[in-house]
Protein backbone atom coordinates (compact mmCIF):
# COMPACT_ATOMS: atom_id res chain seq x y z
CA UNK A 1 0.00 0.00 0.00
CA UNK A 2 2.82 2.27 0.95
CA UNK A 3 4.39 2.11 -2.49
CA UNK A 4 1.08 2.98 -4.18
CA UNK A 5 0.80 6.02 -1.93
CA UNK A 6 4.36 7.01 -2.77
CA UNK A 7 3.64 6.71 -6.49
CA UNK A 8 0.52 8.86 -6.16
CA UNK A 9 2.46 11.51 -4.29
CA UNK A 10 5.15 11.37 -6.96
CA UNK A 11 2.52 11.88 -9.67
CA UNK A 12 1.16 14.97 -7.96
CA UNK A 13 4.60 16.38 -7.35
CA UNK A 14 5.85 15.72 -10.89
CA UNK A 15 2.76 17.02 -12.68
CA UNK A 16 1.73 20.00 -10.56
CA UNK A 17 4.21 21.02 -7.89
CA UNK A 18 7.39 20.98 -9.96
CA UNK A 19 5.71 21.40 -13.32
CA UNK A 20 8.07 20.56 -16.15
CA UNK A 21 7.65 23.79 -18.14
CA UNK A 22 6.60 26.30 -15.55
CA UNK A 23 9.17 25.53 -12.92
CA UNK A 24 11.88 23.55 -14.70
CA UNK A 25 11.76 25.23 -18.13
CA UNK A 26 12.05 21.98 -20.01
CA UNK A 27 10.14 21.70 -23.27
CA UNK A 28 9.73 25.43 -23.50
CA UNK A 29 9.90 25.48 -27.28
CA UNK A 30 6.75 23.46 -28.02
CA UNK A 31 5.09 25.14 -25.04
CA UNK A 32 5.48 28.54 -26.68
CA UNK A 33 5.45 27.42 -30.29
CA UNK A 34 2.46 25.06 -30.54
CA UNK A 35 0.05 26.71 -28.13
CA UNK A 36 -1.99 28.90 -30.40
CA UNK A 37 -5.05 26.64 -30.54
CA UNK A 38 -6.41 24.32 -27.86
CA UNK A 39 -6.83 21.51 -30.38
CA UNK A 40 -3.22 21.50 -31.55
CA UNK A 41 -2.00 22.00 -27.99
CA UNK A 42 -3.93 18.94 -26.86
CA UNK A 43 -2.50 16.94 -29.79
CA UNK A 44 1.01 18.00 -28.84
CA UNK A 45 0.29 17.09 -25.22
CA UNK A 46 -0.91 13.63 -26.25
CA UNK A 47 2.21 13.03 -28.31
CA UNK A 48 4.43 14.20 -25.45
CA UNK A 49 2.69 11.89 -22.96
CA UNK A 50 3.11 8.98 -25.36
CA UNK A 51 6.78 9.61 -26.14
CA UNK A 52 7.95 10.53 -22.63
CA UNK A 53 6.31 7.51 -21.02
CA UNK A 54 7.79 5.20 -23.63
CA UNK A 55 11.20 6.87 -23.56
CA UNK A 56 11.49 6.76 -19.78
CA UNK A 57 10.65 3.05 -19.85
CA UNK A 58 13.21 2.29 -22.55
CA UNK A 59 15.87 4.52 -21.00
CA UNK A 60 15.28 2.92 -17.60
CA UNK A 61 15.70 -0.58 -19.00
CA UNK A 62 18.82 0.35 -20.93
CA UNK A 63 20.35 2.10 -17.93
CA UNK A 64 19.75 -0.82 -15.63
CA UNK A 65 20.60 -3.73 -17.91
CA UNK A 66 23.25 -2.28 -20.19
CA UNK A 67 24.95 0.78 -18.71
CA UNK A 68 24.99 -0.28 -15.07
CA UNK A 69 25.82 -3.85 -15.86
CA UNK A 70 28.94 -2.94 -17.79
CA UNK A 71 29.83 -0.02 -15.54
CA UNK A 72 29.61 2.63 -18.24
CA UNK A 73 27.11 4.97 -16.60
CA UNK A 74 29.07 7.99 -17.75
CA UNK A 75 27.91 7.34 -21.30
CA UNK A 76 24.28 8.00 -20.32
CA UNK A 77 23.94 11.34 -22.10
CA UNK A 78 25.13 9.96 -25.44
CA UNK A 79 23.17 6.73 -25.16
CA UNK A 80 19.94 8.39 -24.05
CA UNK A 81 19.88 11.01 -26.78
CA UNK A 82 20.54 8.43 -29.48
CA UNK A 83 17.99 6.00 -28.05
CA UNK A 84 15.34 8.72 -27.82
CA UNK A 85 15.99 9.97 -31.35
CA UNK A 86 15.83 6.44 -32.73
CA UNK A 87 12.77 5.62 -30.66
CA UNK A 88 10.81 8.62 -31.90
CA UNK A 89 11.65 7.77 -35.50
CA UNK A 90 10.68 4.17 -34.94
CA UNK A 91 7.40 5.05 -33.20
CA UNK A 92 6.55 7.36 -36.06
CA UNK A 93 7.12 4.64 -38.66
CA UNK A 94 5.25 2.07 -36.58
CA UNK A 95 2.24 4.32 -36.05
CA UNK A 96 2.08 5.23 -39.71
CA UNK A 97 1.90 1.57 -40.73
CA UNK A 98 -0.03 0.02 -37.86
CA UNK A 99 -2.34 2.64 -36.42
CA UNK A 100 -3.14 5.29 -39.02
CA UNK A 101 -5.85 6.89 -36.88
CA UNK A 102 -3.49 7.46 -33.97
CA UNK A 103 -0.86 8.66 -36.44
CA UNK A 104 -3.31 11.22 -37.76
CA UNK A 105 -3.78 12.57 -34.26
CA UNK A 106 -0.23 12.47 -32.94
CA UNK A 107 2.08 11.78 -35.87
CA UNK A 108 2.49 15.36 -36.95
CA UNK A 109 3.98 16.29 -33.61
CA UNK A 110 6.35 13.37 -33.25
CA UNK A 111 9.28 14.80 -35.25
CA UNK A 112 9.01 17.98 -33.22
CA UNK A 113 9.66 16.05 -30.04
CA UNK A 114 12.96 14.36 -30.92
CA UNK A 115 15.07 17.27 -29.78
CA UNK A 116 12.70 18.24 -26.99
CA UNK A 117 14.72 18.66 -23.85
CA UNK A 118 11.81 17.48 -21.69
CA UNK A 119 12.22 13.90 -22.97
CA UNK A 120 15.94 13.78 -22.31
CA UNK A 121 15.46 15.69 -19.07
CA UNK A 122 13.03 13.13 -17.66
CA UNK A 123 15.29 10.23 -18.60
CA UNK A 124 18.26 11.93 -16.94
CA UNK A 125 16.42 12.99 -13.81
CA UNK A 126 15.11 9.43 -13.36
CA UNK A 127 18.70 8.27 -13.28
CA UNK A 128 19.84 11.14 -11.07
CA UNK A 129 17.14 10.48 -8.49
CA UNK A 130 17.84 6.73 -8.67
CA UNK A 131 14.26 5.75 -9.45
CA UNK A 132 13.60 2.12 -10.34
CA UNK A 133 12.02 1.42 -13.72
CA UNK A 134 8.37 1.52 -12.57
CA UNK A 135 8.83 4.73 -10.58
CA UNK A 136 10.67 6.18 -13.55
CA UNK A 137 7.81 5.41 -15.93
CA UNK A 138 5.27 6.89 -13.49
CA UNK A 139 7.44 9.96 -13.11
CA UNK A 140 7.71 10.30 -16.89
CA UNK A 141 3.99 9.92 -17.39
CA UNK A 142 3.15 12.43 -14.65
CA UNK A 143 5.69 14.94 -15.97
CA UNK A 144 4.15 14.70 -19.43
CA UNK A 145 0.66 15.11 -17.98
CA UNK A 146 1.91 18.25 -16.27
CA UNK A 147 3.20 19.49 -19.63
CA UNK A 148 -0.18 18.80 -21.24
CA UNK A 149 -2.06 20.63 -18.47
CA UNK A 150 0.19 23.65 -18.84
CA UNK A 151 0.12 23.82 -22.65
CA UNK A 152 -3.66 23.37 -22.88
CA UNK A 153 -4.28 26.11 -20.29
CA UNK A 154 -1.88 28.42 -22.10
CA UNK A 155 -3.58 27.71 -25.44
CA UNK A 156 -6.96 28.49 -23.88
CA UNK A 157 -5.70 31.80 -22.56
CA UNK A 158 -4.08 32.66 -25.90
CA UNK A 159 -7.32 31.96 -27.76
CA UNK A 160 -9.14 34.38 -25.49
CA UNK A 161 -6.35 36.92 -25.72
CA UNK A 162 -6.38 37.11 -29.48
CA UNK A 163 -8.84 39.98 -29.62
CA UNK A 164 -7.42 41.97 -26.73
CA UNK A 165 -5.80 45.32 -27.21
CA UNK A 166 -2.12 44.72 -26.48
CA UNK A 167 0.65 47.35 -26.73
CA UNK A 168 2.39 46.95 -30.06
CA UNK A 169 5.77 45.90 -28.68
CA UNK A 170 4.17 43.27 -26.48
CA UNK A 171 2.30 41.57 -29.31
CA UNK A 172 3.28 37.99 -30.04
CA UNK A 173 5.90 36.34 -27.86
CA UNK A 174 6.25 38.88 -25.01
CA UNK A 175 2.62 38.71 -23.94
CA UNK A 176 2.71 34.92 -24.10
CA UNK A 177 5.73 34.97 -21.81
CA UNK A 178 3.94 37.29 -19.38
CA UNK A 179 1.02 34.86 -19.41
CA UNK A 180 3.38 31.96 -18.75
CA UNK A 181 4.91 33.92 -15.86
CA UNK A 182 1.51 34.48 -14.29
CA UNK A 183 0.73 30.79 -14.76
CA UNK A 184 4.00 29.94 -13.08
CA UNK A 185 2.99 32.09 -10.10
CA UNK A 186 -0.33 30.27 -9.95
CA UNK A 187 1.45 26.91 -10.08
CA UNK A 188 3.66 28.04 -7.18
CA UNK A 189 0.47 27.72 -5.14
CA UNK A 190 0.63 23.96 -5.56
CA UNK A 191 3.86 23.82 -3.57
CA UNK A 192 1.81 23.83 -0.38
CA UNK A 193 0.15 20.63 -1.54
CA UNK A 194 2.85 18.23 -0.39
CA UNK B 1 48.49 32.62 -38.88
CA UNK B 2 48.45 35.13 -41.74
CA UNK B 3 46.59 38.39 -41.90
CA UNK B 4 43.46 37.27 -43.73
CA UNK B 5 42.79 34.36 -41.40
CA UNK B 6 43.27 36.75 -38.47
CA UNK B 7 40.59 38.98 -39.87
CA UNK B 8 38.15 36.11 -40.47
CA UNK B 9 38.72 34.99 -36.91
CA UNK B 10 38.02 38.49 -35.64
CA UNK B 11 34.99 38.82 -37.89
CA UNK B 12 33.57 35.55 -36.51
CA UNK B 13 34.18 36.62 -32.92
CA UNK B 14 32.41 39.95 -33.25
CA UNK B 15 29.63 38.31 -35.25
CA UNK B 16 28.83 35.97 -32.38
CA UNK B 17 29.22 38.59 -29.68
CA UNK B 18 27.20 41.37 -31.29
CA UNK B 19 25.73 41.02 -34.74
CA UNK B 20 24.19 37.58 -34.31
CA UNK B 21 24.18 37.29 -30.54
CA UNK B 22 22.47 33.93 -29.98
CA UNK B 23 20.31 35.10 -27.10
CA UNK B 24 19.62 38.76 -27.73
CA UNK B 25 19.31 38.64 -31.50
CA UNK B 26 18.62 35.07 -32.62
CA UNK B 27 16.78 33.87 -29.48
CA UNK B 28 18.24 30.39 -29.54
CA UNK B 29 18.56 27.99 -26.63
CA UNK B 30 16.01 29.58 -24.37
CA UNK B 31 15.56 26.62 -21.99
CA UNK B 32 18.94 26.97 -20.23
CA UNK B 33 18.72 30.74 -20.53
CA UNK B 34 15.66 30.80 -18.33
CA UNK B 35 16.52 27.96 -16.03
CA UNK B 36 20.04 28.75 -14.86
CA UNK B 37 20.07 32.55 -14.77
CA UNK B 38 19.02 32.80 -11.13
CA UNK B 39 22.33 34.53 -10.43
CA UNK B 40 25.12 36.10 -12.45
CA UNK B 41 27.61 33.41 -11.43
CA UNK B 42 25.34 30.60 -12.59
CA UNK B 43 24.68 32.40 -15.87
CA UNK B 44 28.39 32.89 -16.48
CA UNK B 45 29.17 29.28 -15.58
CA UNK B 46 26.55 27.92 -17.93
CA UNK B 47 27.69 30.29 -20.67
CA UNK B 48 31.33 29.28 -20.40
CA UNK B 49 30.47 25.58 -20.25
CA UNK B 50 28.44 25.95 -23.42
CA UNK B 51 31.28 27.94 -25.00
CA UNK B 52 33.76 25.12 -24.44
CA UNK B 53 31.41 22.55 -25.94
CA UNK B 54 30.58 24.85 -28.86
CA UNK B 55 34.21 25.57 -29.69
CA UNK B 56 35.36 21.98 -29.57
CA UNK B 57 32.37 20.51 -31.38
CA UNK B 58 32.62 23.15 -34.10
CA UNK B 59 36.32 22.40 -34.53
CA UNK B 60 35.86 18.62 -34.73
CA UNK B 61 32.82 18.79 -36.99
CA UNK B 62 34.66 21.13 -39.30
CA UNK B 63 37.68 18.80 -39.40
CA UNK B 64 35.42 15.85 -40.19
CA UNK B 65 33.16 17.69 -42.61
CA UNK B 66 34.51 15.88 -45.69
CA UNK B 67 34.23 12.47 -44.01
CA UNK B 68 30.73 12.69 -42.54
CA UNK B 69 28.19 11.67 -45.20
CA UNK B 70 25.42 14.19 -45.71
CA UNK B 71 22.62 11.77 -44.88
CA UNK B 72 23.79 10.84 -41.39
CA UNK B 73 25.24 14.20 -40.48
CA UNK B 74 22.72 15.02 -37.73
CA UNK B 75 23.27 11.81 -35.73
CA UNK B 76 27.01 12.28 -36.22
CA UNK B 77 26.81 15.85 -34.90
CA UNK B 78 24.79 14.70 -31.92
CA UNK B 79 27.31 12.01 -31.03
CA UNK B 80 30.20 14.49 -31.25
CA UNK B 81 28.36 17.10 -29.20
CA UNK B 82 27.20 14.58 -26.60
CA UNK B 83 30.76 13.30 -26.19
CA UNK B 84 32.08 16.78 -25.46
CA UNK B 85 29.21 17.46 -23.09
CA UNK B 86 30.07 14.29 -21.18
CA UNK B 87 33.74 15.30 -21.02
CA UNK B 88 32.88 18.78 -19.78
CA UNK B 89 30.42 17.41 -17.25
CA UNK B 90 33.02 15.05 -15.78
CA UNK B 91 35.57 17.89 -15.62
CA UNK B 92 33.11 20.17 -13.83
CA UNK B 93 32.23 17.41 -11.40
CA UNK B 94 35.89 16.96 -10.56
CA UNK B 95 37.18 20.54 -10.48
CA UNK B 96 34.26 22.97 -9.98
CA UNK B 97 31.78 20.93 -7.92
CA UNK B 98 29.74 23.93 -6.73
CA UNK B 99 28.93 24.92 -10.31
CA UNK B 100 28.09 21.33 -11.13
CA UNK B 101 25.61 21.27 -8.24
CA UNK B 102 24.10 24.62 -9.19
CA UNK B 103 23.60 23.75 -12.85
CA UNK B 104 22.70 20.12 -12.21
CA UNK B 105 20.66 18.54 -14.94
CA UNK B 106 21.08 21.46 -17.31
CA UNK B 107 24.66 20.47 -18.12
CA UNK B 108 23.79 17.22 -19.92
CA UNK B 109 20.92 19.12 -21.52
CA UNK B 110 23.47 21.27 -23.38
CA UNK B 111 23.30 18.45 -25.95
CA UNK B 112 19.86 19.56 -27.08
CA UNK B 113 20.71 23.26 -27.02
CA UNK B 114 19.72 24.70 -30.37
CA UNK B 115 22.76 26.96 -30.60
CA UNK B 116 25.27 24.14 -30.81
CA UNK B 117 23.50 22.02 -33.39
CA UNK B 118 22.52 25.18 -35.24
CA UNK B 119 26.13 26.35 -35.53
CA UNK B 120 27.33 22.89 -36.52
CA UNK B 121 24.75 22.72 -39.27
CA UNK B 122 24.88 26.27 -40.55
CA UNK B 123 28.57 27.07 -40.14
CA UNK B 124 31.00 24.37 -39.11
CA UNK B 125 29.81 21.78 -41.63
CA UNK B 126 30.64 24.03 -44.56
CA UNK B 127 33.67 26.00 -43.35
CA UNK B 128 37.33 25.30 -42.54
CA UNK B 129 38.40 24.48 -38.95
CA UNK B 130 39.92 27.79 -37.87
CA UNK B 131 36.97 30.08 -38.65
CA UNK B 132 34.63 27.41 -37.25
CA UNK B 133 36.56 27.36 -34.00
CA UNK B 134 36.34 31.15 -33.69
CA UNK B 135 32.70 31.08 -34.72
CA UNK B 136 32.07 28.74 -31.78
CA UNK B 137 34.11 30.96 -29.50
CA UNK B 138 32.26 34.10 -30.58
CA UNK B 139 28.83 32.53 -30.32
CA UNK B 140 29.73 31.01 -26.96
CA UNK B 141 31.02 34.30 -25.57
CA UNK B 142 27.93 36.06 -26.86
CA UNK B 143 25.81 33.48 -25.10
CA UNK B 144 27.85 33.82 -21.88
CA UNK B 145 27.54 37.60 -22.04
CA UNK B 146 23.78 37.40 -22.46
CA UNK B 147 23.32 34.84 -19.69
CA UNK B 148 25.47 36.87 -17.31
CA UNK B 149 23.45 40.01 -18.05
CA UNK B 150 20.11 38.28 -17.51
CA UNK B 151 21.48 36.57 -14.40
CA UNK B 152 22.75 39.89 -13.04
CA UNK B 153 19.38 41.59 -13.55
CA UNK B 154 17.52 38.75 -11.87
CA UNK B 155 20.00 38.58 -9.00
CA UNK B 156 19.86 42.36 -8.52
CA UNK B 157 16.08 42.48 -8.36
CA UNK B 158 15.62 39.19 -6.55
CA UNK B 159 18.39 39.36 -3.97
CA UNK B 160 19.88 42.85 -4.23
CA UNK B 161 23.32 41.55 -5.18
CA UNK B 162 25.46 41.02 -8.27
CA UNK B 163 28.10 38.28 -8.18
CA UNK B 164 27.24 38.07 -4.45
CA UNK B 165 28.29 41.71 -3.86
CA UNK B 166 25.67 43.88 -2.20
CA UNK B 167 24.63 46.59 -4.61
CA UNK B 168 21.25 47.75 -3.50
CA UNK B 169 20.83 49.95 -0.39
CA UNK B 170 19.58 48.24 2.73
CA UNK B 171 16.18 49.85 2.39
CA UNK B 172 15.60 47.81 -0.79
CA UNK B 173 13.39 44.78 -0.20
CA UNK B 174 14.42 42.00 -2.59
CA UNK B 175 11.63 40.99 -4.95
CA UNK B 176 12.02 37.32 -4.33
CA UNK B 177 9.97 36.25 -7.32
CA UNK B 178 12.71 37.28 -9.74
CA UNK B 179 14.98 34.45 -8.73
CA UNK B 180 12.08 32.01 -8.81
CA UNK B 181 10.66 30.51 -11.98
CA UNK B 182 8.05 33.20 -12.79
CA UNK B 183 10.70 35.94 -12.72
CA UNK B 184 12.51 34.28 -15.61
CA UNK B 185 9.41 34.51 -17.76
CA UNK B 186 8.90 38.18 -16.88
CA UNK B 187 12.50 39.15 -17.59
CA UNK B 188 12.41 37.36 -20.93
CA UNK B 189 9.05 38.97 -21.72
CA UNK B 190 10.51 42.43 -21.22
CA UNK B 191 13.55 41.49 -23.27
CA UNK B 192 11.51 40.24 -26.22
CA UNK B 193 9.22 43.26 -25.96
CA UNK B 194 12.29 45.49 -26.21
CA UNK B 195 13.44 43.54 -29.27
CA UNK B 196 10.01 43.94 -30.82
CA UNK B 197 10.21 47.64 -30.18
CA UNK B 198 13.63 47.87 -31.83
CA UNK B 199 12.41 45.87 -34.78
CA UNK B 200 9.33 47.99 -35.25
CA UNK B 201 11.23 51.28 -35.06
CA UNK B 202 13.92 50.00 -37.43
CA UNK B 203 11.39 48.83 -39.94
CA UNK B 204 9.68 52.21 -39.81
CA UNK B 205 13.02 53.86 -40.50
CA UNK B 206 13.30 51.59 -43.52
CA UNK B 207 16.23 49.54 -42.24
CA UNK B 208 16.60 45.82 -42.55
CA UNK B 209 15.63 44.18 -39.27
CA UNK B 210 15.07 40.64 -40.48
CA UNK B 211 17.99 39.37 -38.39
CA UNK B 212 16.21 40.20 -35.14
CA UNK B 213 14.06 37.27 -34.17
CA UNK B 214 11.51 38.11 -31.57
CA UNK B 215 11.09 35.16 -29.31
CA UNK B 216 10.53 31.80 -30.82
CA UNK B 217 8.88 33.53 -33.81
CA UNK B 218 6.19 31.38 -35.36
CA UNK B 219 7.26 27.86 -34.74
CA UNK B 220 10.14 27.63 -32.38
CA UNK B 221 10.96 24.05 -33.21
CA UNK B 222 12.22 25.33 -36.48
CA UNK B 223 14.60 27.41 -34.49
CA UNK B 224 14.74 30.55 -36.57
CA UNK B 225 17.31 30.94 -39.29
CA UNK B 226 20.13 29.27 -37.36
CA UNK B 227 18.13 26.27 -38.41
CA UNK B 228 18.32 22.97 -36.68
CA UNK B 229 15.15 21.03 -36.22
CA UNK B 230 13.90 22.26 -39.57
CA UNK B 231 16.53 20.29 -41.40
CA UNK B 232 16.35 17.23 -39.20
CA UNK B 233 13.86 15.59 -41.45
CA UNK B 234 13.59 15.83 -45.16
CA UNK B 235 9.85 15.54 -44.88
CA UNK B 236 9.52 18.43 -42.47
CA UNK B 237 8.12 20.77 -45.11
CA UNK B 238 5.27 18.41 -45.78
CA UNK B 239 4.75 17.94 -42.05
CA UNK B 240 4.64 21.64 -41.45
CA UNK B 241 2.05 22.00 -44.14
CA UNK B 242 -0.17 19.41 -42.47
CA UNK B 243 0.31 21.14 -39.16
CA UNK B 244 -0.63 24.51 -40.58
CA UNK B 245 -3.59 22.90 -42.20
CA UNK B 246 -4.59 21.37 -38.88
CA UNK B 247 -4.28 24.68 -37.10
CA UNK B 248 -6.25 26.48 -39.77
CA UNK B 249 -9.18 24.14 -39.70
CA UNK B 250 -10.58 25.22 -36.35
CA UNK B 251 -10.52 28.83 -37.49
CA UNK B 252 -12.64 28.01 -40.50
CA UNK B 253 -15.04 26.06 -38.35
CA UNK B 254 -15.34 28.99 -35.98
CA UNK B 255 -16.18 31.25 -38.86
CA UNK B 256 -18.88 28.92 -40.06
CA UNK B 257 -20.38 28.82 -36.65
CA UNK B 258 -20.38 32.59 -36.50
CA UNK B 259 -22.41 32.78 -39.66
Amino acid sequence: MDSVKDLLLLMISASLVSNVVLSQFLGLCPFLGVSRKIKTAAGMGGAVIFVITLASAVAGVIYKYVLQRFGIEYLQTIVFILVIAALVQFVEMFLRKAMPSLYEALGVYLPLITTNCAVLGVALSNVQKEYDILTGVVNGFATAVGFTIAIVILAGIREKMEYNDIPESFKGMPIVLVTAGLMAIAFCGFSGLL
Amino acid sequence: MNKSSMSTAWERLSNGLLKENPTFVLMLGMCPTLAVTTSAVNGLGMGLTTTVVLMLSNLIISLLRKIIPNRVRIPAFIVIIASFVTVVQLLLEAYIPFLNDALGMYIPLIVVNCIILGRAESYAYSNPPLPSFFDGLGMGLGFSFALTCIGAVRELLGAGTIFNYHIMPDSFTPINIFILAPGAFFVLAVLTAFQNYLKITRERAGKDASKIQSGCSEDCMNCTEGGCAKRFYDTSAEKKETEEHASQEPVENDKKEDK
